[in-house]
């Protein structure tokens, strides 16, 4: 059982985080302000069933999670889509690797990684449907395991993984779309085929 | 591991895949590719993840997609960040303190 007087000295430090998550979940700093004070006093009140020396970042995302689930995407009403497309293996990789390419130096796709700009990759995770998104967001962002997944999203490991990994590619289709936009990749690679 | 490979991959066949050449016990690549985001995410049992080792070791067509991949995974981390306002940081402060003055009066 954890002291309630030690909350603010144990809990303050993780909200850049949950801020960050939440503008993603949001996608409004009005909304996902609330979202992380509303957080925040949940997991205070709550602070007595928090098992001290567990986990307590993995633990206010769930409050977050939950939090968002419940009342900000309910709010919304927006239509729950619960799937994305199919995208194939390495998809981003195939279409930024020239065929053929040396890689001394730099490589183009490398270039072309580090020419993504916090605008672009934000927008791309916000273009996913909440499940994919959250996981993505967990997961690659927040770098918690399958399992602390599966506990802050009350779904099994299994289900975990799938969102996970259909999301990631469903965020490199987009990611890919953004390059051709602006040119990075396109036509040219035609020019690599045999 | 998986940085060093890329520095070999300027002699590589880009059609080819170099490793898992049908040796006993070995993976080939679409082994290796459809295991590649639990090798990553280190999900993997340690038998799994030695096979796997071995064969980005061997391939540097594999390998270099999957530093790819995991610099992908960087990229998207640090875009991701965001500055928290100081009036938020003040509003939860507040907003715990009144809790806690309420818990006080209460017991």
């Amino acid at each position: 059982m954890a002291d309630q007087a030690k909350f603010s000295e144990l809990a303050m430090e993780y909200m850049p985080a949950l801020y960050s998550a939440a503008l993603r979940m949001t996608r409004e700093p009005s909304d996902a302000q609330d979202l992380v004070q509303e957080t925040y006093l949940k997991a205070f009140r709550g602070f007595a069933g928090f098992s001290e020396g567990t986990n307590l970042k993995a633990w206010l995302y769930r409050i977050l999670t939950n939090t968002y689930i419940n009342s900000y995407r309910a709010a919304k009403r927006r239509p729950e889509v619960s799937d994305v497309e199919d995208v194939e293996d390495l998809y981003l990789y195939h279409r930024l690797s020239p065929v053929g390419s040396s890689a001394i130096g730099r490589s183009a796709e490398d270039e072309a990684l580090a020419s993504f700009t916090d605008e672009e990759v934000k927008s791309a995770l916000e273009a996913l449907p909440d499940i994919f998104r959250i996981s993505v967001l967990l997961a690659d962002v927040e770098g918690f395991s399958y399992k602390e997944i599966s506990d802050i999203t009350d779904v099994p490991v299994g289900t975990v993984m799938s969102r996970i990994h259909r999301g990631r590619k469903a965020l490199q289709k987009t990611l890919h779309e953004f390059a051709r936009a602006r040119g990075l990749v396109g036509s040219a690679t035609a020019e690599f085929a045999d | 591991m998986v940085a060093k490979s890329i520095d070999r991959a300027d002699d590589m066949d880009s059609e080819t895949c170099t490793g898992g050449n049908g040796e006993a016990g070995e993976i080939d690549c679409n082994d290796a590719v459809s295991q590649l985001y639990y090798y990553l995410d280190g999900e993997l049992t340690d038998d799994r993840r030695r096979e796997i080792s071995v064969h980005l070791d061997r391939c540097q067509h594999c390998a270099k997609a999957a530093g790819f991949e995991a610099e992908l995974r960087h990229v998207i981390a640090n875009h991701c960040r965001d500055r928290v306002p100081e009036s938020l940081i003040a509003r939860v402060a507040e907003s715990i303190a009144a809790e806690q003055r309420d818990l006080e009066k209460g017991s």
